[in-house]
């Protein structure tokens, strides 16, 4: 009826405040921000610190994504239905609060991990890699809290949700690092390019590493894939792709979850 | 008010519901009574657009049930259990539901008889069980529905809140609205309700005045009424079943007739 009032950021703020308050978040920014700065103390210059960070990123931004995220859709079952059952139309209250759970899961790995680059400003790090660290974190950020969103709509129980959702941040970290390392050794004869480029893109986690590691000059730590994609696409073209790449695992998840929501029986 | 037609719904091969045709007359309050998983919270959640149905149609006033939800409007929900975000605080909440559904005339009556005012800063993860029924209740009666869907309103409410809530529905009708309510107590029904409707195993056995209720069941009491209708339902095997048991287990289904004549 009243077309002006806007659902959506009813809603996004409502889920803003609740999760800015949230303990978890906050725990989770705070040792992000610890993690970081004591890796300036310890460790020195910008490049090191954040390769630091890279590895402990790459594991920690998706781990939490995932859980945390699944446990909030779950517990937020009863909320939403009474959200429903106002005169709100599913669409827009799906982006709402999907938005109101990737964007404190954001802002506390920004806020944690990103922020104390600017208070080591000139300790040799580029724009350029920070940038890129922001980017990747967020877009894990956004990636995986799409997953667990879809996974917790698809999955009744709240176990086989949770455990779905530690079972792919398992594949996407260890599995996928075991199966590239060994179809690489058994299959070395052949040419193996496209494959690697194939497995690359299909894992968020490892696109964002060799995003940000293409920033960084220290190729020897790229790993097969990395080195491969740099050396097939160059740093530019490269950026570009593996950008849009991440991208579309955000897409992807979200709109299959936004398509969930919208047919599902609560 | 409200008004389902053939109304079906089915989990897998459970029919939770199966044809339920129903209509509220407005200005009413009519009882959604029957026994423990017979597809009422189902019903009133087709209702409400959270579930669909398989097959069938919701009217509200005339006004198809459509999936955009803009036929909300006229109805307040009270679900049956509250969970509210742990860390939204009483007023937080009426922001949101008011923004949501923003009108200039708002029913803040029991808000004021359940003294809510003096908890509007307190997070809701704090609250009891009652002051959170008390919260979910106001929130219901926020925007002056046309039409109240109350599921089971009165759980966990202390006598004075229960009294308070029931004298609010009395007004809700005198005032021409409707009210939708399923309750397991039936002395509060005899208090409230005009109409009732009786579901059971997913079917309508019964809809009608309770007076209708009373003397088709010989009964003087409404508790007693429904208890009668509820063993009158008890032996009777569902479609599905029985056709098995006729075919394969014809001793058994002798024993289940026998039993049914006893009874």
């Amino acid at each position: 009826m009243s077309a002006a009032r806007n659902v959506t950021s009813i809603v996004l703020r409502a889920g803003l405040r609740d999760l800015s308050r949230n303990r978890w978040i906050a725990l989770f920014a705070a040792g992000l921000f610890v993690v970081t700065q004591g890796l300036f103390w310890f460790g020195g210059t910008g490049p090191q610190v954040m390769l630091s960070l890279l590895n402990i990123m790459l594991l920690v931004v998706p781990l939490v994504s995932l859980v945390f995220g699944t446990m909030h859709v779950y517990g937020s079952r009863e909320f939403v239905e009474l959200l429903l059952a106002q005169p709100v139309p599913r669409g827009r209250l799906f982006t709402g609060l999907y938005l109101g759970l990737a964007l404190p899961l954001a802002a506390a790995f920004l806020a944690g991990a990103v922020a104390p680059f600017a208070l080591h400003l000139g300790a040799g790090a580029t724009a350029g890699g920070v940038l890129m660290l922001a980017f990747s974190g967020v877009a894990l950020t956004f990636a995986f809290t799409a997953i667990a969103t879809w996974l917790a709509l698809v999955a009744e129980d709240r176990l086989k949700g949770v455990g779905a959702s530690l079972g792919i941040w398992l594949a996407a970290t260890v599995i996928y690092d075991g199966i590239v390392l060994a179809v690489a050794a058994s299959f070395a004869a052949y040419p193996l390019e496209k494959p690697m480029l194939g497995f690359m893109l299909a894992n968020p986690v490892d696109l964002a590493r060799v995003l940000v590691l293409t920033r960084l000059d220290s190729s020897a730590l790229m790993g097969y894939t990395g080195a491969l994609f740099q050396h097939s696409f160059g740093t530019l073209l490269g950026a570009v792709i593996g950008m849009s790449a991440l991208a579309l695992w955000c897409a992807g998840p979200l709109v299959l979850a936004s398509r969930k929501f919208r047919v599902r029986d609560f | 008010m409200i008004t389902f037609d053939s109304i079906r719904k089915s989990y897998g091969v459970r029919n939770v519901l199966r044809d339920v045709s129903l209509g509220v007359r407005p200005g009413t309050v009519t009882g959604l009574v029957g026994p423990n998983a017979s597809g009422k919270t189902t019903l009133i959640k087709i209702a409400l657009g959270l579930t669909r149905a398989d097959t069938g149609e919701v009217h509200v006033g005339h006004v198809l049930a459509d999936p955009g939800g803009a036929y909300r409007e006229r109805i307040g929900y009270m679900p049956q259990i509250a969970h509210f975000p742990e860390n939204l605080r009483v007023h937080d909440l009426f922001d949101l539901i008011g923004e949501l559904r923003p009108s200039t005339d708002r029913d803040e009556e029991l808000l004021r008889a359940f003294q809510l005012h003096a908890e509007f800063d307190r997070k809701l993860v704090t609250l009891s069980g009652g002051t959170r029924q008390k919260v979910n209740a106001a929130i219901a009666f926020l925007a002056r529905p046309d039409l109240l869907i109350l599921d089971e309103p009165t759980a966990g409410l202390d006598p004075v809140a229960s009294g308070i809530l029931k004298q609010k529905i009395r007004t809700v009708r005198d005032e021409g609205r409707t009210v939708l309510i399923t309750s397991h107590i039936m002395s509060e029904l005899e208090e409230l309700a005009d109409d009732i409707a009786f579901l059971c195993d997913g079917a309508l056995q019964f809809t009608g005045s309770v007076d209708a209720l009373l003397s088709d069941t010989h009964e003087v009491r409404l508790e007693d009424a429904i208890a009668s209708l509820m063993r009158k339902r008890r032996p009777i095997p569902s479609a599905g079943d029985s056709g098995d048991e006729s075919a394969d287990r014809p001793k058994l289904r002798l024993i289940a007739g026998t039993a049914g004549k006893r009874s």
